[in-house]
């Protein structure tokens, strides 16, 4: 304790002198970066575990692509269960002139059976908690949707073919996933009013719900009772298990911005390793003292170990603080994934950030504490003598160790890990040996420069090391900033221009057959040639080669949700136009047989060869067919297309609804509307619309990102900080001596000028170098899109980093030119 | 103290070179020893081998009958913290501490409970009870000497070691620090060794030794 104590008073009088203060500062900025993320997906995922039934509407959710049987509501009844029944689809609704797509959901009387719903009478005025459901032949509209359809209280609306009174604002729905799920907005109505649209037909995308509620054990034995019962199409989401999607959402947001979060330790780990290295040098005469004063070895590294930890352990905790605050940002920007008010985090990032800010600076500190030990006593009388100074690598490896430890922790996977740690150990290697070169060159230039900036350019050469490691932090900054500002937009703008102007830019869905003739009949009345109307039919892979598919037989997530939901299948006598056979014939003419053309990449997902025979089962039927092709198609071009093609005369039998697309003009637009009013069931998918909701998804996710990345660039500066007072005691005496000499402020302001300008300056080269290569390797190997080289990339990336750490640079060495000459020098002599 | 047969060798450009040559030299309790000699005579390393700061190639130290180098470098460490003081020419304070925490440190270091009061006692003995929460870079070099010399007395040494302690100053303060360190060095009854080149500093003391080519000559003799 004694120790402890005097630990303590001697943390206090080394953080009094400063000495500790940048090593504090990076803690806290890679602590606050980690646990920003850590409680934020911390709340999500609390939300998701305290109120999964409140998310889920119900204790236990039947979920099926089709009508449920009754018997499944029968028995839960009997078994003292409340039920109630939601259905939902997407659908055209319209308003006067307007017509807007919205997810139609329809519930039934006891809905929802957890939580509530919650209206209000205008968009954007205060909530109340709702009795009931929407009466028969009243709507509820969310604000998105009233807006959009201009409606207000009592307008009409037409669902299909009946027609709905505007009731309420809906503004909270239990059981609705947050907005970064939802393209549409929502329509809620009352089950009943259902069969009176007449939207529910052949194809229509319909999701039933059986919603079920009551004793825990009741749930539990009626989950065991339904379970073998089980057909395809049909799954439970219970408590434990509710809202997949948001849980996919969330473990991923959770590992890509624990990895962006991840950077800024391992440029902590960088700072830690200037900060400790200063520090010792610094210390040497103190340990010497203290060993001259009777301090034995053990207790100077115990002295120290203590300082340290206690160092790391307040900088951790002031960390954690900033990283709850942070995290607002993050649930203000992503929050809205979860539908419910999220609740308080837990203390668990706090332990999370306390061991990262400890790995981090232990790691990489302990090397330097362990040569304090080491300092002879005699040095008080030979300055000249210092430790023995073996630490390289090896003496990392325990920081190395820890943080690849942390990497591999965050990505969840060694595979992701693994390829994030050898990346970025190539790009922080690559970028710090461009950076060399770079500095190499330098040092040839500067003999043409002006005095002033000689002198700094000559700076930035004789301090290499502290160079590179600046040049390599700051590029790492800029190129984040520079990829998800101006390549994001490069990238958009790339796949944008592949598609033709005439891209069709609208989707017609739940064209029924008897709709075909009157449709093309109101293209042809338009002064419109008609589009090719495809007919579809859901059916569901049910073997091959005769043996049952089943999804435990399929590793890749994938191909799991391929043999889970119904495949659109269509017939055509011709190979589409924008397709290409890449394996066997297409079908000649007559006497076709049976026969299947299936597109390539659902092909090698579900490990499906040419000349298999596969079984699909339609409604109650089925058929089989063999497959005689592979095919390649364009997915981006935005026409109809799909994954299984039959030779006519294997699906004519089958009940089919039809889709098309279209190009419209924006002009055009009103005559979508009046196709809606004249086939009131019909879907029309408005490109652009799906594409900007995409869009504002996009940014608020880029929006976390950049967050995220704000904290690195903070570190950034940490480490150009930590630079600066490593070298500070040289830079002091230096301008000394260039004020003895004669030198004006202005001249030895325009030297540091120039050091910390061309630091950025190659920062932003490497980081524009970086960004370009990312760009190339994003766009030619991962997206499948022409490379377009932005020039840009270059002058923007260095005037930044020029101007950013140029003013940065002198603001942290402004008082050495404060500093009377004389007594510099005479301080140092 | 005793220094019996001690002997330090190097080997300077791969030929042996002998600093001290079979030295054999004793203070008794009290006793104030100058130990006088040229520059690169091995005056500093005499003191580094007496303080167990540095190994010899022979023979041996005893302090207080215990053989220093019979110890290892930790046990050394603590019989220094216990029974040893020091005074350096270039006054070894550590700059990040006031000067009252300078003092103390020796204290904290061993452990002992009330440092504060004491260090405070020390440096009013002194006369800088006014400047303890000056660092040492606000104090004059003479203040800065005062204040090792409180925190050597400060843990009651048997033997007080002083390399050059006026070296720095000019020869009005190093005549104040000098009166300094014999009036305390009476009060606590320490053996002190005092090295140096000044004759009229070496004067002060009861013996004087000079060091020359690694063997003490008795002046006099």
């Amino acid at each position: 304790m004694n120790r402890f104590s005097l630990a303590l008073r001697m943390l206090r009088r080394e953080w009094r002198a400063g000495e500790l203060r940048v090593l504090a500062a990076a803690l806290v900025i890679a602590v606050a970066s980690v646990t920003s993320v850590g409680f934020f997906t911390d709340r999500v995922g609390r939300a998701l575990a305290q109120q999964a039934n409140i998310l889920l509407g119900a204790d236990l959710a039947l979920i099926s692509d089709h009508p449920l049987d009754n018997y499944f509501e029968i028995e839960a009844q009997r078994r003292g269960l409340r039920t109630a029944h939601t259905l939902s689809f997407p659908s055209m609704v319209l308003h006067g002139e307007r017509t807007q797509l919205a997810e139609i959901k329809a519930v039934s009387r006891n809905y929802p059976l957890r939580g509530e719903l919650r209206v209000a009478q205008q968009p954007f005025s205060p909530d109340i908690a709702s009795k009931g459901i929407p009466e028969s032949g009243t709507a509820w509209l969310d604000d998105r949707l009233f807006k959009q359809l201009d409606a207000f209280a009592t307008a009409r609306l037409e669902v299909g073919a009946s027609r709905l009174a505007v009731s309420a604002v809906l503004t909270q729905e239990p059981d609705r996933a947050g907005v970064l799920f939802n393209i549409a907005p929502r329509l809620l109505m009352n089950i009943q009013d259902i069969p009176a649209t007449g939207l529910i037909q052949e194809g229509s995308r319909v999701s039933y719900r059986l919603l079920v509620a009551g004793e825990v054990g009741k749930v539990d034995l009626f989950r065991t009772w339904v379970a073998p019962l089980l057909k395809r199409g049909e799954r439970l989401e219970g408590v434990s298990d509710a809202r997949p999607e948001i849980r996919a959402a969330l473990s991923r947001a959770e590992r890509f911005l624990g990895l962006a979060a991840l950077t800024s330790i391992i440029l902590a780990a960088v700072t830690v390793v200037m900060a400790t290295r200063r520090f010792m040098a610094r210390h040497l005469d103190n340990c010497a003292v203290m060993r001259c004063l009777g301090a034995q070895q053990r207790l100077i590294f115990k002295l120290y170990l203590i300082q340290f930890s206690l160092l790391g352990t307040f900088a951790s905790l002031i960390g954690c603080l900033l990283g709850y605050i942070g995290q607002m940002v993050l649930a203000q920007r992503l929050g809205s994934m979860v539908a419910v008010e999220l609740p308080l985090p837990s203390m668990l990032p706090v332990a999370q950030g306390i061991l990262t800010g400890m790995v981090t600076l232990l790691g990489f500190s302990l090397p330097f504490l362990q040569q304090l030990k080491h300092v002879p006593a005699l040095r008080v009388l030979r300055r000249e003598l210092g430790p023995p100074g073996h630490y390289g690598l090896i003496g990392f490896a325990l920081g190395l160790a820890g943080i690849s430890g942390l990497v591999l922790w965050q990505a969840e996977d060694a595979k992701l890990g693994g390829y994030v740690l050898v990346g970025l150990g190539v790009a922080i290697l690559v970028g710090a040996l461009l950076a060399l070169l770079l500095i190499r060159v330098l040092s040839v230039v500067r003999r043409q420069a002006a005095a002033s900036w000689r002198y700094g350019l000559a700076n930035i050469a004789r301090r290499a090391g502290g160079s590179v490691a600046q040049v390599t932090a700051f590029s790492l900054g800029i190129m984040v900033l520079l990829l998800l500002v101006v390549v994001r937009g490069d990238l958009m703008r790339s796949w944008q221009s592949t598609l033709p102007a005439d891209a069709p830019n609208r989707f017609v869905i739940n064209i029924q057959p008897d709709q075909v003739q009157p449709l093309r009949g109101f293209f042809h009345g338009h002064q419109i040639h008609p589009p090719v109307l495809y007919p579809m039919v859901r059916g569901r892979l049910l073997a091959v080669n005769g043996n049952p598919v089943a999804t435990r037989e399929y590793p890749d997530e994938r191909a799991h949700r391929l043999i889970e939901r119904e495949f659109n299948l269509s017939w055509s006598e011709q190979l589409p136009d924008d397709n290409q056979l890449v394996a066997g014939k297409w079908w000649g003419q007559g006497g076709y047989g049976a026969q299947l053309s299936v597109e390539e990449g659902i092909a090698r997902t579900l490990g499906i060869k040419l000349g298999d025979e596969l079984t699909y089962g339609v409604g109650g039927a089925i058929f089989n067919a063999r497959v005689v092709n592979l095919r390649k198609v364009n997915w981006d071009s935005f026409r109809v297309n799909f994954f299984v093609i039959a030779s006519p005369g294997v699906l004519e039998t089958f009940p089919a609804s039809y889709v098309t697309s279209l190009h419209l003009p924006d002009a055009r637009g009103g005559l979508l509307d009046e196709m809606v009013k004249a086939f009131p069931n019909l879907t029309v998918i408005d490109v652009a619309a799906v594409m900007n909701e995409v869009r504002t998804i996009m940014d608020r996710v880029s929006g976390a990102v950049e967050f995220v990345f704000l904290f690195t660039w903070l570190m950034g500066f940490t480490i150009l900080y930590a630079a600066i007072a490593a070298t500070r005691d040289e830079r002091v005496f230096e301008a000394a001596i260039l004020r003895t000499l004669g030198a004006s402020r202005r001249q030895l302001l325009a030297g540091l000028f120039a050091e910390f300008a061309v630091i950025g300056l190659l920062a932003g080269l490497v980081a524009a170098l970086g960004a370009s290569g990312t760009s190339y390797f994003l766009s030619t190997r991962i997206l499948m899109l022409p490379y377009v080289c932005n020039f840009w990339l270059l002058p923007i990336g260095m005037l930044a980093g020029a101007a950013a750490i140029g003013i940065a640079g002198i603001a942290g060495c402004y008082s050495v030119l404060n500093q009377p000459p004389l007594q510099t020098i005479r301080d140092s002599s | 103290m005793q220094a019996i047969a001690l002997t330090k060798q190097v080997t300077s450009e791969g030929a042996p070179l002998i600093i001290l040559d079979q030295l054999d030299f004793s203070a008794s309790p009290g006793e104030s020893v100058a130990v006088l000699g040229a520059s690169g005579s091995g005056k500093s390393t005499l003191l580094g081998l007496l303080a167990g700061l540095d190994a010899p190639t022979g023979g041996k130290v005893l302090l207080d009958g215990i053989d220093l180098f019979a110890l290892d470098e930790d046990g050394r460490a603590a019989l220094r913290g216990r029974l040893v003081g020091f005074v350096f020419q270039s006054f070894q304070l550590l700059p990040s501490l006031t000067a009252l925490e300078n003092v103390m440190l020796p204290l904290e270091l061993a452990g002992v409970n009330g440092a504060r009061i004491e260090s405070g006692a020390a440096l009013e003995r002194v006369g800088l009870a006014q400047r303890a929460s000056h660092y040492p870079r606000q104090l004059s070099g003479g203040e800065q000497q005062r204040v090792a010399i409180a925190r050597a007395f400060s843990v009651n040494p048997r033997l007080l070691l002083a390399d050059e302690p006026t070296g720095n100053l000019d020869s009005a303060t190093g005549e104040r620090i000098i009166d300094l360190l014999f009036q305390l060095n009476k009060e606590h009854g320490t053996t002190l060794i005092l090295v140096t080149h000044d004759e009229r500093l070496a004067q002060r003391c009861q013996r004087r030794l000079h060091l020359d080519k690694g063997v003490l000559v008795p002046e006099y003799l």
